[in-house]
């Protein structure tokens, strides 16, 4: 896109924060609400030389990014919760082969169906813990369309830097709703390409990693002769299928994420340096916080907002840093919370079951609580 | 040297031998099957860097860990679409997708399917040895009714899929089933596929002695084979009724379509592509 | 400096296209900052339809209303479900043929247009809505006429965009009228 200012959704931005970090090749099946994601990319990525594939089914979509992510093209996919509970099986795989892949999942009310149009935020613990398995992958969630652009990028370089998936979280109401929005120009925009072996084929084992533990990706068609396996595999792609292979793989599949969570994790401290309470929210709901901490100043309440960009690796260090009792707003029956929890005894949820947001009123009201 | 060590020298260099031994039962119809692809390979001459074998799960999901090039072992049911983003994505590369009947046509099914219409330029081997081998001979989706399996020891109730028939019905161009005892036949229609485009299905009927055969009066690969031999009729133009495969009954094989000139998925949309950067 | 508006009235009216060529007239063209949502849960024709556009010049934080300063209703089924969502004080703009006002509106501001009589005077009723951003327009100021026209024009194909234009104009010079009696 030319640079300048936009008026656009959230799922616009997505698609074209995703084109803009050089994604060339996109699989999805409809879902409301990201269907616009999908329908943007039919329109935009054929323009880029890149591809575009509606699938059967979720399941599909996700093995064709995963695929096609072999060949050396940055992928993804746009889902919503119930896509993401079929694609989790393929997310496994990803994580396993260190296969380079960005999902969006644009939150709607849940369980099942639950309500297609309108907001939830009942997916965050399922975009850490969906696949069977322990893993690691990163997850980031904006809270305005301009933001969904930004971070896009970010999503890409992070998949890119270390070969994981990146669940992009946005929300119905994100997805959804217009704002205005800065493009810059290209040479402004700085892409992350994966690390590609530097040793020719009859030398490489194709999953040693590097000091950083992440293993330099070939690409299908130049003769490292790739073999990936979801099976548990030693450093040359082959099954092995003993209790040290499994130490080995998955503890440094683990490691590769939290040894570098510092870099990954993004924050927002807002107005929490002189805080007296401090209130946690993500995505579409920190704006209501956001409006409700101000309301609270002006009545003399010192209160402040972390706004968690990063939601996984989950960003700890932040909840450790302020001493202080904590609110966490989330749109769901408590899932941020325990993990809030784990790192301070003094917090109260603040939920809703989904639909919509909190009012700021409902927001002020739990601030005034917690200072009493 | 003679031409047939000269094959196999050929052979091994396709193969991770350092892999081996494999993990298929004595007998197995799955290694006949996969060295005829070999050969079939070799005699291509086609360019190994740019084939690439995606597998299923299953026993026959394992031999994209032999196979000496780039190769997957996905997700259960999963090979089709991984394959078809690799193909999607760089449609110069020869994908081939080799899997079994359980993995393809059941928990894969929906796969086969829509991929087959879109008529993506994939070649699919697909061993059908009428059980779940590696979790022990359960029925699956192509286990002939009346046949004995773990899951169905009074019989299977259930009725078998059709494949070359299914794979028709879809528009795929070239559609093939031989069983394990038509080595040569194997081997020249995959040679045959490997130079043709679209979605290609080559059905290879294959013994498990081990899960399947003990269960239903075949105890020996032997015996297996014999029933393939004694029971198989060439038709190329056989009827629905015809290919459909009864419990122990005839075993229709041959070409049964080969046509071309329907584009491919990734030709049509190099057209998209051509119409959206006007 | 927040300002919340409403449209309300039913599918088919563009009640949503109205809505988001407000939020985008002020956000390109008036460089202020603005957020547009829209009810998805009834678009299909006929239904009832709602969108509504926050307007501040800082970043918006709360993206929906939470009491309307304006509300712009073309349905009678809009009057009657949206009233207690506009503010006290507030002002009400209205199609006066489809929205008949009651006791409850007594202490609001009301702007009556007849939108829709007009659209068809012109030549199409689908252009009832571009005559109450017209309206809007020149009663309430929130966004200058040249951000609303291009917003319009960027929104509306080439061929109907005379048409628009004669509606835009339309409301808005009744809206001057009506504004200074």
């Amino acid at each position: 896109m030319k640079p300048g200012y936009y008026f656009w959704s959230g799922d616009i931005a997505a698609a074209e924060g995703a084109i803009a970090a050089g994604c060339r090749f996109y699989a999805g099946y409809p879902i409301t609400p990201s269907s616009e994601i999908a329908e943007r990319m039919a329109l935009r990525l054929p323009q880029e030389g890149g591809k575009f594939i509606e699938m059967e089914d979720e399941i599909g979509s996700i093995a064709a990014i995963i695929g096609a992510s072999w060949t050396g093209k940055k992928v993804m996919t746009a889902t919503a919760g119930p896509g993401i509970s079929l694609m989790n099986e393929n997310i496994g795989l990803a994580a396993m082969t260190e296969v380079p892949i960005v999902v969006i999942n644009a939150m709607r009310g849940a369980p099942s169906t639950g309500l297609p149009t309108l907001i939830g935020q009942g997916d965050l613990m399922q975009a850490k813990w969906g696949s069977h398995g322990s893993y690691e992958i990163i997850s980031l969630y904006p809270d305005s369309v301009q933001e969904t652009f930004d971070l896009m990028i970010d999503a890409f370089n992070y998949a890119e830097k270390y070969r994981v998936p990146v669940m992009f979280l946005i929300d119905a109401m994100l997805a959804h709703m217009y704002e205005k929005i800065y493009v810059p120009p290209d040479d402004e925009i700085v892409r992350i390409e994966r690390k590609r072996p530097t040793t020719p084929p009859e030398e490489t084992l194709i999953y040693k990693a590097d000091d950083d533990l992440i293993p330099p990706m070939p690409r299908i068609g130049e003769g490292y002769k790739i073999h990936a396996s979801g099976l548990t595999h030693n450093e040359k792609g082959y099954p092995e299928l003993t209790p040290q292979a499994q130490e080995r793989l998955v503890k440094r599949l683990n490691d590769k994420i939290r040894k570098h969570a510092e870099e990954i994790w993004k924050v927002e401290e807002y107005k929490t340096d002189d805080a007296d309470i401090i209130v946690v929210a993500m995505g579409s709901e920190s704006r209501s916080v956001r409006l409700a901490v101000d309301l609270a100043r002006r009545e003399g309440i010192k209160a402040g907002m972390l706004r968690l960009i990063t939601i996984w690796p989950f960003p700890y260090k932040f909840i450790e840093k302020y001493n202080v009792p904590y609110i966490v707003a989330e749109i769901n029956y408590g899932q941020i919370y325990h993990k809030v929890r784990e790192y301070t005894r003094d917090v109260e949820l603040l939920p809703k079951m989904g639909g919509e947001i909190h009012k700021p009123d409902e927001v002020l009201r739990a601030i005034r609580r917690a200072v009493q | 040297m003679n031409p047939m060590e000269e094959m196999r020298r050929e052979e091994e260099k396709l193969l991770r031998t350092d892999r081996l031994p494999h993990v298929w039962c004595p007998g197995c119809g799955i290694g006949i099957t996969l060295n005829a692809f070999l050969r079939a390979f070799i005699r291509s001459k086609i360019d190994p860097n740019k084939l690439v074998v995606v597998s299923g799960i299953g026993c026959t999901g394992r031999a994209a860990g032999y196979v000496n090039v780039d190769s997957f072992h996905t997700t259960h049911g999963r090979g089709i679409p991984f394959a078809v983003g690799i193909k999607f994505a760089r449609p110069d590369l020869n994908v081939v997708v080799f899997s079994g009947d359980g993995d393809l046509f059941a928990i894969g099914g929906n796969h086969f399917v829509n991929a087959a219409r879109r008529n993506h330029d994939l070649l699919v081997i697909a061993v059908n040895n009428f059980t779940y081998g590696m979790t022990g001979g359960q029925h699956g989706p192509t286990t002939p009714t009346g046949a004995y399996t773990t899951t169905t020891p009074y019989g299977n109730p259930d009725r078998p899929f059709n494949i070359p028939h299914l794979a028709i019905s879809l528009g795929a161009p070239y559609v093939a089933r031989w069983t394990t005892y038509h080595v040569n036949q194997i081997q020249n229609s995959i040679y045959h596929a490997l130079h043709k485009k679209g979605f290609r299905v080559i059905e290879v009927i294959s013994q498990c002695p081990t899960v399947y055969g003990r269960r239903n009066d075949m105890k020996t690969p032997l015996e297996m084979m014999h029933y393939f031999q004694k029971n198989s009729v060439r038709k190329d133009d056989a009827s629905f009724e015809e290919l459909e495969l009864s419990y122990n009954g005839k075993i229709v094989v041959g070409v049964f379509r080969d046509v071309q000139g329907i584009p491919t998925y990734e030709e049509r949309y190099e057209d998209i592509i051509r119409r959206a950067k006007k | 400096m927040r300002i919340e508006i409403k449209f309300g009235g039913l599918g088919g009216q563009g009640i949503i296209t109205a809505g988001y060529i407000t939020a985008k007239a002020a956000a390109i063209y008036d460089g202020k900052e603005s957020a547009f949502t829209q009810d998805y849960s009834a678009e299909a024709r006929g239904g009832a339809s709602t969108s509504e556009v926050i307007i501040s010049d800082e970043k918006v934080t709360y993206p929906q209303v939470i009491k309307a300063d304006y509300l712009v209703l073309m349905s009678q089924s809009a009057y009657r479900d949206y009233l207690d969502k506009l503010k006290e004080g507030g002002t009400l703009i209205i199609d006066e043929d489809l929205v008949k006002p009651d006791e409850k509106a007594e202490n609001f501001k009301i702007y009556k247009i007849p939108a829709t009589k007009f659209a068809e005077e012109i030549g199409n009723p689908i252009v009832a809505n571009i005559i109450m951003l017209g309206f809007f327009t020149a009663i309430t100021g929130v966004v200058s006429k040249d951000a609303m026209w291009k917003s319009i024009e960027e929104r509306i194909p080439q061929r109907f965009l005379e048409l628009n234009e004669r509606a835009f104009l339309k409301g808005y010079e009744y809206g001057e009228k009506m504004k200074k009696m």
